[in-house]
C-alpha cells in the first residue's frame, strides 16, 4: 500500500501489526495480547485523520494510487462483464472502458474512465485522460444500450480530457459536445457515479445523467485546482489553498444541489476496503435503478433534462437598464 | 526596428479586450501587423485591420449591426445577473468592473431580429465581459434562446466569442451550464429546428465543448482560435511548441472540424442562403400536410 503525507503516521503501526502477525502465525503462537492494542491505536488515529479531512486532502484521496478504479467496481459487482472496443472511427481509447454487464437483476451498459495500477498500463490508458475516440466510444455504445432499452451506469475518475495535439485535431471540444447533446436524449436510465476525480468536460462527457452519484472522497470540478490556482492566482502551487474556494468536495456539491446522493466510502477511504465501497456502489445503484425504471423512455428524457435545466444561480435585476452603481451582485 | 520585437507565440487573447475600446488618439499600432492605423478605419472596416486583414474582436453593438437588418432587434432577458453562488473571492468586484466595463448584466446578449427578412432567434457573446465565459446567466440565456426558438419554431443563430470557457468563479455551477445549453440544442435538433453556430476568436473550454460545437452547420471567422483546451495548457502537457496555425479556423476547417469559414463583412451573404435551403421546405411540407395533396415540396418554384 503507498501512503499519502497525511496518511504517513498510520504506516508505522500497520506495518507493526502486520509484523507481529506474520511472526505469530509462523511461529503459531498468540500475540493478540500485544496485536490488540495496536489496533485500537490504529483505529483511533485512523478516526483522527479521516473526520476532519481538508478539501485539498480529499482531492488527494480521490486521487490516491491505490483507490478503486472502474474494473475494480466490476470485479465486485458486476457479472457477465463482455467489454466492448473501439469508436468505429479512429481507434480504441484505453481511458475510457465501455461494454455491458449485468449488476443484481439489471443488464446495464457500462461506461467508465481507467486509470492505470502501473506505468505501464497507466501509459496505455494515458492516465485516464480520454481522446475524443474515448469519447465517441462512450457515445456509440452509450446509443447502442438506448436501443436495446438497457440503463446506463457511468463511473467517472478521470483528471480531464486530455490536453494534447492530435486530441484536438480530432476535435476534443466536439467530441465532448456531441456526448452532452447524445446522452441529455436517451430514454433510458442513467446513473453517472463520480468514484474518484470528475475533471472537468472530461468528467461531463459522461456525466448528464437521471442521477449523479459521488463517492465520499471524491471531486467534481470544472477543473483542476491546479489549473484554477494558475488561472486566477497566477500559481499552480496554491492548489491546495484554492481548492477549499472552488465547492468541490462531496458535501459542497450536495448542497449546491449538483449531485443526488454521497455514497459513504469506509473509514480511511475507499482503497482501504475496496469490497466495502463497491458494495456500498452497488446498493445505490440498484436503489436508484429501482426508482428509475418505473418512467418510461420519454418521462426519462423529461427528468434528465429538468435536472439539468434547473442549474443556475442568478436574479432579475429590477432595471433593465444598468445602473450598476447602486446595484448589489451577490445578493 | 520591428523585426527583433519579440513576437509573442499566440495571438493575444488578452490584449485584444484591452484594445478592443479603442483607445484616445486617432492613430494606433495594430496588434498584429504594427502598422499605424486609425482607430475610425478599424471601426469602418468591421473591425478588421485594413492592412493585414487582422480581425479584432468585435462589439456586441457592432456584431449586432453588422448581422441583422436595421432596427429589426429586440433583446431578450437583458435583466438576468449573476450571484456569487460560492462566495468566490474576488467575483463580485470583477462582475461589477465588467459590467461597467460593457453596460450590461451579463456577458451574452439574446433576442429577436431579421435576417434579410428572415425572422431569428439571436445571442452573441460579449468578449469584453469576463472573456465571453459562461456562467449560470450565459448558460441561462443560450438555453431561454434556444427554447424560444423551439416555441416560436425560428431558426437560432449564436455567436460565439468564448476564450473563457466555463467562468471559473461559479465552478460546477458553469460546468453544468453545458450539459444544460447542450440538451436544449439537442431539443432543437429532434424538432428540426436549424441552429447556426457562427464562432469568432476565441472561443475555447467549456463553450467550445458545447453549444458552439452544435451547429447544425458551423460557421467561424477567419483565424480565430477555436479548440478546448488552451494552447498554453497544451505546451505545456507536452512540453513542445505548437505548429503553428494551430487551433485556428483554418486548421479546424481542414480537420473537417467546421463548415465554412466566412469573412466577416460577408456573413449576411451566407446566413441568407443558409437559411432559405434549411427552413424552405419545413414550410412546403406543411402545406402539403395541410391541402392533404401530392405537390411538389423540395423544389423551389420560381427559382
Amino acid at each position: 500500500m503507498r501512503y499519502l503525507e497525511f496518511e504517513k503516521p498510520l504506516r508505522e503501526i500497520e506495518s507493526k501489526i502486520e509484523q507481529l502477525e506474520v511472526y505469530a502465525y509462523s511461529r503459531d503462537i498468540d500475540l493478540s495480547g500485544e496485536i490488540q492494542p495496536l489496533k485500537e491505536k490504529l483505529s483511533s488515529l485512523l478516526d483522527e485523520i479521516f473526520t476532519h479531512l481538508t478539501p485539498w486532502q480529499r482531492v488527494q484521496l480521490a486521487r490516491h494510487p491505490d483507490r478503486p478504479y472502474c474494473l475494480d467496481y466490476l470485479q465486485y459487482i458486476a457479472d457477465d462483464f463482455i467489454e466492448l472496443h473501439g469508436d468505429r472511427t479512429f481507434r480504441d481509447d484505453q481511458a475510457i472502458i465501455a461494454g455491458f454487464c449485468r449488476i443484481g437483476n439489471y443488464s446495464v451498459a457500462i461506461i467508465g474512465h481507467q486509470k492505470g495500477k502501473d506505468t505501464d498500463e497507466n501509459i496505455r490508458r494515458n492516465f485516464g485522460m480520454p481522446h475524443p475516440e474515448g469519447f465517441r466510444k462512450a457515445r456509440r455504445i452509450m446509443e447502442t444500450a438506448a436501443r436495446f432499452h438497457i440503463p446506463i451506469i457511468t463511473f467517472i475518475d478521470s483528471p480531464g480530457a486530455f490536453p494534447g495535439i492530435q486530441a484536438e485535431e480530432r476535435g476534443q471540444h466536439e467530441a465532448i459536445a456531441k456526448n452532452l447533446e447524445i446522452m441529455s436524449q436517451l430514454g433510458v436510465p442513467i446513473i453517472c457515479i463520480v468514484t474518484g476525480e470528475g475533471g472537468s468536460g472530461g468528467a461531463l462527457a459522461i456525466g448528464v445523467g437521471n442521477r449523479v452519484l459521488i463517492l465520499e472522497n471524491g471531486y467534481y470540478a470544472v477543473c483542476t485546482p491546479e489549473a484554477c490556482a494558475a488561472i486566477i492566482l497566477r500559481d499552480r502551487t496554491k492548489a491546495a489553498s484554492i481548492s477549499g474556494s472552488m465547492r468541490i468536495v462531496s458535501s459542497d456539491l450536495k448542497n449546491l444541489g449538483l449531485v443526488d446522493e454521497i455514497i459513504p466510502e469506509p473509514l480511511g477511504g475507499a482503497h482501504r476496503n475496496p469490497e466495502e465501497t463497491a458494495q456500498n456502489v452497488k446498493n445505490a445503484i440498484i436503489r436508484h435503478l429501482d426508482d428509475l425504471s418505473i418512467l418510461s423512455p420519454d418521462e426519462l428524457i423529461a427528468d434528465r433534462y429538468k435536472r439539468f435545466r434547473d442549474m443556475g444561480v442568478f436574479y432579475e435585476a429590477q432595471s433593465v437598464g444598468i445602473s450598476i452603481a447602486n446595484e448589489t451582485t451577490g445578493q | 526596428m520591428a523585426w527583433f520585437r519579440k513576437k509573442s507565440k499566440f495571438t493575444t487573447i488578452g490584449n485584444t479586450n484591452k484594445k478592443k475600446d479603442l483607445p484616445e488618439g486617432i492613430w494606433r499600432l495594430c496588434d498584429s501587423c504594427e502598422e499605424y492605423i486609425t482607430n475610425d478605419e478599424i471601426k469602418r472596416n468591421y473591425h478588421i485591420c485594413p492592412r493585414c486583414n487582422y480581425y479584432y474582436v468585435l462589439p456586441v453593438e457592432e456584431r449586432i449591426k453588422h448581422t441583422l437588418d436595421e432596427g429589426s432587434f429586440e433583446e431578450f432577458d437583458a435583466n438576468l445577473a449573476s450571484k456569487n453562488p460560492l462566495d468566490f473571492d474576488g467575483y463580485d468586484q470583477k462582475i461589477r468592473s465588467a459590467q461597467q466595463k460593457t453596460g450590461r448584466y451579463e456577458g451574452i446578449v439574446t433576442g429577436r431580429g431579421e435576417i434579410e427578412g428572415y425572422p431569428v432567434i439571436f445571442g452573441v457573446l460579449d468578449f469584453a465581459f469576463m472573456g465571453g465565459s459562461m456562467g449560470s446567466v450565459v448558460g441561462e440565456k443560450v438555453t431561454r434562446a434556444a427554447e424560444r426558438a423551439l416555441n416560436d419554431e425560428l431558426p437560432l443563430f449564436i455567436v460565439s466569442t468564448g476564450g473563457g470557457g466555463a467562468r471559473m468563479h461559479e465552478g460546477m455551477l458553469s460546468l453544468m451550464q453545458m450539459a444544460k445549453t447542450s440538451a436544449a440544442i439537442a431539443l432543437l435538433k429532434k424538432h428540426g429546428i436549424p441552429f447556426l453556430s457562427l464562432i469568432a476568436h476565441p472561443t475555447m473550454g467549456g463553450v467550445a465543448a458545447s453549444f458552439a460545437a452544435l451547429g447544425d452547420v458551423i460557421l467561424a471567422e477567419p483565424r480565430a482560435l477555436i479548440g478546448f483546451a488552451g494552447p498554453r495548457v497544451i505546451e505545456q502537457t507536452i512540453g513542445q511548441q505548437l505548429p503553428p496555425g494551430f487551433q485556428r479556423s483554418e486548421f479546424l476547417l481542414e480537420k473537417g472540424m467546421i463548415d465554412i469559414i466566412v469573412e466577416r463583412p460577408n456573413i449576411r451573404n451566407v446566413i441568407k442562403p443558409l437559411l432559405e435551403h434549411m427552413w424552405y421546405n419545413r414550410y412546403a411540407l406543411r402545406a402539403q400536410q395541410r391541402q392533404g395533396n401530392k405537390t411538389a415540396v423540395y423544389a423551389v418554384k420560381g427559382a
